[in-house]
């Protein structure tokens, strides 16, 4: 066993990169919940935007428009359930559950032709002096582009629900629609545009997956992410900045047992993979006492009785 | 093996579906159709994509005296033995069956169709009809293990694993073995990455071994993410795994253990047209063509490639074998004897590291 | 301008009436996949909907229809309890694995020993084993009012650790060569879930099955407890009025749905799966979700919907060996069948209507 050989600097630059699929993903999710609308298709709409990204870099040779290309395919995607949830009034759980099976197959039947190829590669920012700063370095200043849009992304969602009139009426429509819709909000207009934000980041967070952190296609291969990005909202009750330290955690506890595994330390691999949801649990629990829960109308069915 | 009474008492549907297939048979008496069933998607770039190719390779040599038929990404477990049923009652003459969850399904379609024949891959259990295959993917490991001891300027080599059984803790040893003898100082650094297949995570596994030191990559799971942490990271060496990842060539990816079904599946099938085949437990390895090594790259200095080349044609004449005594288990015990090779027994079920690794297989 | 009005009453017609114009779009819009593959859409459909019921080899299909589809209709029941009560377990492939361990286990601690009251004992544990995971989002919400959508979603991943776990170790089995998964109990012949009547895919899960539907059916329909759930769905402020403990409700239906769905995973485990192995979770805890509502959340819905579920895996399977069609054309077909069933309910509860809303 030899813990010096783990660099803590090198550790947290990791877990940063380890945690971004999920944070994009995440912080798509809490908007969408945040809206009163609970997708569980994260997964589906995540691996859509990972071939989408994937062929779309492919075809163009820039990276830049994958990820373009993948907003817009989960964004698609999203809308098929949106017009599920919003229009045909159908339930979201099983709305959800049943995108995330559709897109597990269209993603399969989209990359048949890109097994084997290699994506163009994304750059590392690198900017001669403050990169090369000890410690500080890199990690702040080490990183792909997309980090550091997640972590912006994180700001920009905070801002808006705290300081914008737009994010006031979609934290009102999450909270309770009848009375939003008595003010002459557009309920229905407000969640499906949640929903298509939701199903754009998840598509960002699986291209990331498929374009910078693996780079690759395969089958299934954003493994699960999806499921941790819904439990990430949770964990962060709702919170965007939470929502960042979660992913950071999240993403921590992979790449911390995989360290400490090469380091020699014979550690229960599978009970430290499950602590992340036991936390989670854990958390929900202690929140639950305090009254900052969960949007009030979280996966209700709005239908405006006229 | 301990017979099952009970599974005698489905006799009714058995007799069924003989006649069935035996019908089918007669209207298509010259065509063999061989079936396939796969654990994963053919676009898993790995295990499934490779025997997907061997498929292909089948159709391809004997073109239009068979039809294969595959069905993809078959739970282990009662949905296996509903899609080998299906594909022997649609008058496959052949099954392979290539996961080593498939072993009870297919020994109890197999008792259902004792015309049929099924070749299991990398089991234990056979029947009349059913036999078994697997490659000797040590000797592979043997060669790498080899060139990484060479290679290694860290004396680091690291290694990831999916899941501690027999098979990947061969693979280990063998490259263990054969790092040390070239290289005393080496030590390797073992990951588990508890996962058939989660590229994201192998990207994470090769990542933490490069941060701890490691210049060398050996991976026991089949995605390329591994390559892309090495290439990103500069001076380090991989092998492709599964298949040849040659996008990732000459560095850093050297060279490769290739899955390579394709004459295996060939000659079963041949033997099966021609009324020869017998139920057999075959283990090949270099010799007979089912592990391939891919080309090793300029990248490798040339004593060191004609070195490796060496051992691989040694292995692959059966001059030598990869565990060739003298050698100590983990905890100082004597395994083998100065110029005893291991039985396959010991190797099929080994679940003990060489001496001179560190750390525990996790339990 | 299209709108939509809420009926007074649920169509009888229309919840009738919908199932089949889901189906009857989903052959248009499948049909068209499959063409645009390259196959020819109507031997496709032909392939997936009427060979595995009425074609050559129909006799192994229709009992295999049974197998697959039980465990589904089984967890299916027991969770269509919650949902009609607004209470929502999604954890129920976490039940499933836990009550497979459970079950198994409890069989395995007597190996080789055989005795009739093994089995038996196996579905208590089963049962148990699931019941007790439901109890931890169920006590924690009644005790700290934590939200059961997610705690139970949570469990999920921490049961499929524990499989892991426990197929690496504890119940490995001794002369399995080091691979992972325990012995397989259907060679285990006083732990074997085996069919009760040979030939006819009719195990004690099928049985077990059918009579929680019979038992879903009189419960929501002709007792105060099934009414007590309906009414807390429908008004939970009246059914406070009514009586209605809301605590005791929650335990009630997160319980039931954990033992099914344990029970599920204890007859798949010792009958058709045989083993415990790291990846013996197929998601039927997932998709029984979605059966449940494709069943609209009635008890002889779910009968059908699983049933439905089911023909389209066999069918699909049938379709990729002998057509060559990819898994992926499908799972994208599946999906299809549930979007169009999840669109078209909206007729039931309400009616469409033509033409722009006359200004107030």
């Amino acid at each position: 066993m030899d813990l010096s050989a783990i660099n803590p600097v090198l550790l947290i630059a990791s877990l940063m990169v380890a945690a971004t699929p999920i944070l994009l993903a995440g912080i798509g999710e809490l908007v969408t919940e945040r809206a009163g609308v609970l997708n569980l298709g994260v997964e589906g709409m995540m691996i859509t935007g990972a071939i989408c990204g994937f062929a779309a870099a492919v075809i163009t040779g820039s990276p830049l428009l994958g990820f373009v290309a993948a907003a817009l395919g989960g964004a698609m995607l999203s809308l098929l359930f949106a017009f599920l949830t919003q229009y045909a009034l159908a339930n979201q759980v099983a709305s959800g559950l049943a995108l995330t099976l559709f897109g597990l197959g269209l993603s399969a039947l989209l990359g048949q032709g890109y097994v084997g190829i290699k994506p163009p590669a994304t750059p590392r920012i690198d900017i001669p002096f403050l990169t090369d700063l000890p410690v500080v370095g890199r990690i702040l200043f080490g990183h792909d582009l997309m980090v550091y849009f997640g972590i912006a992304l994180v700001a920009a969602v905070w801002a808006f629900l705290r300081y914008s009139r737009a994010g006031l009426i979609l934290r009102a429509v999450g909270e309770s629609h009848d009375a939003a819709h008595a003010l002459g909000y557009k309920v229905r207009r407000v969640r499906v545009l949640a929903i298509m934000f939701g199903g754009a980041c998840a598509g960002l967070g699986g291209a990331y997956v498929s374009l910078i952190r693996v780079p690759q296609w395969t089958e299934g291969m954003t493994a699960g992410a999806g499921w941790i990005a819904l439990a990430l909202v949770v964990f962060a009750s709702w919170k965007p900045w939470r929502v960042l330290l979660g992913a950071y955690l999240f993403g921590g506890v992979t790449v911390l047992q995989l360290n400490l595994q090469a380091a020699g330390l014979a550690i229960p691999v599978e009970y430290l993979s499950m602590s992340p949801y036991l936390i989670t649990i854990l958390v929900l629990v202690i929140m639950s006492a305090d009254k900052s829960r969960a949007p009030a109308a979280l996966g209700r069915i709005f239908h405006a009785a006229q | 093996m301990k017979m099952n009474k009970r599974s005698f008492l489905a006799g009714t549907a058995a007799t069924l579906a003989l006649v069935a297939s035996g019908a089918m048979a007669a209207s298509h008496a010259e065509k063999l159709k061989v079936g396939f069933v796969y654990v994963g998607p053919i676009g898993d770039g790995g295990w499934t994509h490779e025997h997907d190719k061997g498929r292909q390779a089948v159709e391809a040599e004997f073109g239009d005296a068979v039809e294969t038929v595959f069905v993809e990404s078959v739970p282990e477990g009662p949905d296996a033995e509903r899609v080998m049923t299906q594909m022997a009652l649609g008058g496959a003459k052949l099954i392979f069956t290539t996961s080593f969850g498939y072993m009870d399904p297919t020994i109890n379609v197999a008792k259902k169709f004792p015309d049929v024949k099924f070749e299991h891959a990398t089991g234990y259990k056979t029947a009349p009809n059913v036999g078994t295959y697997s490659a000797r993917f040590y000797e592979g490991r043997a060669v790498q293990g080899t060139i990484a001891g060479r290679l290694t300027k860290s004396n680091v080599v690291g290694y990831i694993g999916s899941y501690p059984i027999p098979e990947v803790i061969r693979g280990i040893n063998s490259a263990y073995i054969h790092a040390k003898k070239v290289n005393p100082d080496v030590t390797f650094k073992i990951v588990w990455a508890f996962t058939w297949f989660d590229p994201a995570k192998e990207a994470d596994a090769a990542k933490v071994l490069i941060e701890q030191g490691a210049d060398v990559i050996l991976q026991h799971t089949d995605s390329t993410a591994p390559q892309a942490a090495a290439e990103a990271a500069g001076n380090v060496y991989t092998f492709g795994q599964a298949s040849d990842m040659a996008e990732f060539a000459p560095k850093p990816r050297v060279s490769s253990i290739i899955d390579n079904w394709g004459p295996y599946y060939i000659k079963q099938t041949k033997a099966v047209m021609d009324g020869t085949w017998v139920s057999e437990m075959t283990w090949d390895g270099i010799g007979a063509g089912m592990v391939g090594i891919g080309e090793i790259t300029d990248a490798v200095p040339a004593d060191v490639k004609a070195e490796a080349l060496a051992l691989k044609d040694s292995i692959a004449s059966g001059a030598y074998h990869p565990f060739t005594g003298p050698l100590k288990k983990q905890d100082g015990s004597d395994w083998l004897a100065a110029g005893e090779t291991a039985d396959d027994g010991t190797l099929a079920g080994m679940n003990f590291y060489v001496e001179g690794i560190e750390g525990s297989i996790p339990q | 301008m299209l709108r939509l009005e809420k009926r007074r009453q649920p169509s009888r017609g229309w919840a009738w009436a919908t199932p089949l114009l889901a189906v009857l779009a989903t052959l248009v819009f499948g049909g068209l996949l499959f063409a645009a593959l390259g196959k020819d859409p109507l031997v496709a459909l032909q392939t997936i909907f009427y060979d595995p019921l009425l074609g050559e080899h129909a006799f192994f299909y229709r009992p295999q229809l049974l197998v697959k589809a039980a465990p589904l209709i089984l967890i299916a029941t027991g969770l269509s309890l919650g949902f009609r009560a607004g209470i929502w377990n999604i954890g129920a492939e976490g039940q499933y694995i836990i009550g497979a361990i459970c079950g198994a286990g409890c069989g395995l601690a007597f190996y080789p020993m055989e005795g009739w009251f093994i089995f038996p004992l196996m579905v208590i544990c089963g049962a148990l084993g699931g019941f007790l995971w439901a109890m931890i989002p169920a006590l924690l919400k009644v005790r700290f009012g934590t939200n059961e959508i997610l705690v139970s979603l949570m469990l999920v991943y921490v049961a499929e650790q524990l499989l892991a776990s426990v197929s690496l170790g504890l119940l490995k089995n001794p002369q399995g060569f080091g691979f992972p998964g325990s012995r397989n109990l259907q060679q285990y012949d006083s732990a074997h879930n085996a069919e009760i009547f040979a030939g006819t895919g009719m195990h004690w899960g099928v049985a077990t099955a059918l009579i929680a539907v019979i038992f879903g059916y009189i419960l929501l329909n002709r007792h105060l407890l099934g009414f007590h759930i309906r009414l807390t769905g429908e008004a939970p402020r009246a059914a406070r009025f009514a009586g209605v403990i809301p605590a005791r409700l929650v335990v009630f239906c997160l319980g039931v749905g954990g033992a099914l769905a344990g029970l599920a995973g204890l007859f798949e485990v010792s009958g058709p799966a045989g083993q415990v192995s790291i990846d013996f979770n197929a998601g039927y805890g997932f998709t029984a979700i979605i059966v449940a509502f494709l069943g609209r959340l009635h008890p002889v819905g779910i009968l059908l919907a699983g049933l439905l579920m089911a023909l389209t895996y066999i069918g699909g399977e049938i379709a990729q060996s002998t057509l060559g069609l990819p898994a992926a054309a499908i799972q994208v077909f599946q999906g299809m069948l549930l979007f169009f069933l999840l669109a078209v309910d909206v007729l039931t509860n309400y009616r469409l209507r033509f033409g722009g809303r006359v200004k107030a």
